[in-house]
């Protein structure tokens, strides 16, 4: 995933909380809660990143703590919350 | 034109420190900028006259918000980013500009649940809420309290079955998917819990169990509807089994008193007074709850200055609510954790102080607590009552099957104890001199 280039699904809308933010899919109607503000960042960088590692890298998560954001990410990837993003040469849109 | 003081930088005035991490659930209990979950009572008014209707339900109160101040309240929660809100009542269907507001909520991405009795949910309105103008924002709910004709119309009033059923129909002939049934446990039908998901498949709907609370009318039947405590464990289980089988069952979140019987059940278990959820009223007062419409736990109107935002984040109530709160008695109970001392409407309205156990602890310690108090318990009044002043039709008549012998044998029969014989045979009466009416 570190390498793949990922965006925030259209239908989601985050919402700024103390903890992070919050995350409301208006399709599925699901709501999830990222915890840390870190994770806000990545997230709402993903969109405009070559690839998630640079997401990360933006948001100044350090490398060590990749694989845990990583999890994190696959999570929200489930609810649709994140989706992968389509660019130029990809090569064919594994799911 | 500020009042604030001057400040050598821009960060947010007085804000005590909020701590990082943790669970979930100790970051709810502080609060969030807005609710998640948020009840809106539309209107008092009711075709029906439930008998434990928690908003004392009948009348339209004069001061109902009018369809414009309706509409503000969505710009608002659209600012505030609610993405849905749960529109109840009263009946909010009969309510004339009900439809218009819930496309206006529609298109300003505030999604609507709403809960009816059915009794609008015609062919033409279901095709409305299956089609593409509501563009599956719209959720609907169908209460029945009974999976049967008998035993929901003992406290919705006759015919509302059959109301509800037609509504179900309805919705499944349109293509809406997905309605929800959503059932308050009573001691009546806790027994029914297989054939409400048995009714739910039918309509290709979801079930909802919730909680029976003592709020407003119900209040006054808790006692006679609430779950026996073998009922509750038999509900835990179900719950329990349905859950390990992967089928949806929504609560609401509103058993989490009985996650003190062991494992906690899906969902959030934390009441969420004020921290996550609220409830507006139709003339736009804000409570921490939908179960606690008393002056008690009133925190503000959505129509003075600063308007919801203002209540949800500054009032006193609130701002409360989300401060520690220390377990009082049920503190030093083993099942704390999990159960975090049940649900504050149900200690408030059957009389128990808010810091001591929940009425249907599990463990017992509520029924203790309510016999402790015995004939000193006083049950706070009532601080608003919608219910029409004059029963009508709909009225649920709970009459009770008569469970014991009668007292004396005329009791029954005006020929009772009559055993005819060749003899006596229309010559005699049938009621004795000695015992009887007494």
């Amino acid at each position: 995933m570190l390498n793949e280039a990922w965006t925030l699904s259209p239908a989601v809308a985050l919402r700024p909380e103390p903890f992070g933010a919050l995350a409301y899919h208006f399709g599925n109607r699901k709501l999830t809660f990222l915890k840390r503000p870190e994770l806000v960042t990545v997230v709402r960088a993903l969109g405009d990143s070559p690839d998630v590692r640079t997401a990360l890298e933006t948001a100044g998560v350090p490398e060590a703590h990749h694989a845990a954001y990583v999890d994190a990410l696959a999570g929200l990837a489930r609810t649709d919350m994140i989706r992968k993003r389509d660019t130029d040469s990809t090569e064919g849109a594994a799911a | 034109m500020t009042l604030a003081p001057e400040r050598p930088t821009s960060t947010v005035v007085a804000e005590p420190q909020r701590p990082q991490g943790g669970t979930l659930v100790e970051q709810f209990e502080l609060g969030l900028d807005a609710p998640i979950c948020l009840t809106w009572e539309l209107t008092y008014a009711c075709n029906l006259e439930c008998a434990h209707c928690l908003s004392s339900s009948g009348r339209r109160d004069p001061r109902e918000l009018s369809t414009d101040q309706a509409k503000a309240v969505i710009d608002e929660l659209q600012r505030m980013q609610v993405f849905y809100v749960n529109i109840g009542g009263g009946e909010p269907t009969i309510r004339p500009d009900f439809w218009e507001l819930v496309q206006y909520a529609v298109d300003h991405q505030v999604g609507v649940k709403f809960s009816t009795n059915g009794v609008r949910l015609d062919a033409e309105r279901a095709a409305f809420l299956a089609g593409p103008a509501c563009n599956g924002y719209v959720d609907v709910q169908i209460s029945l309290d009974g999976a049967t004709a008998e035993v929901n119309d003992y406290v919705r009033g006759p015919g509302s079955f059959d109301t509800a059923i037609r509504a179900l129909e309805n919705l499944r002939a349109a293509g809406f998917t997905d309605a929800k049934i959503s059932v308050v446990c009573t001691r009546q039908n806790i027994g029914q819990l297989d054939e409400f998901q048995a009714l739910a498949d039918t309509y290709g709907a979801t079930l909802r169990l919730t909680r029976l609370r003592p709020s407003g009318r119900g209040a006054d039947v808790w006692d006679e509807l609430h779950p026996l405590p073998e009922q509750q464990r038999e509900l835990y289980d179900w719950l329990m089994a349905r859950a390990a089988a992967g089928v949806d069952v929504l609560t609401g979140d509103s058993f989490f008193h009985l996650a003190a019987y062991g494992e906690a059940l899906p969902g959030l278990n934390l009441c969420g007074a004020g921290r996550v959820v609220c409830l507006i009223d139709p003339i736009g007062d804000v409570y921490a709850c939908p179960f606690a419409i008393h002056d008690e736990f009133l925190a503000g109107n959505l129509l003075d200055e600063g308007g919801f935002a203002k209540v949800w984040r500054e009032s006193e109530l609130f701002t409360e609510l989300r401060s520690p709160q220390t377990g009082g008695a049920c503190a030093s109970c083993a099942f704390f954790d999990s159960c975090r001392g049940g649900c504050m409407a149900a200690k408030f309205f059957t009389g128990l102080p808010l810091d001591g156990p929940d009425p249907e602890c599990v463990q017992g310690y509520g029924e203790q607590a309510l016999q402790s108090l015995g004939a000193g318990r006083t049950v706070p009044a009532a601080s608003q009552d919608h219910s029409k002043a004059n029963p009508t039709r709909n009225q649920p008549v709970m009459l009770k099957l008569m469970s014991r012998p009668p007292a004396s044998a005329c009791d029954e029969s005006p020929l009772a104890g009559f055993a005819p014989t060749a003899t006596s045979a229309a010559t005699t009466t049938g009621c004795s001199s000695t015992g009887c009416c007494s």
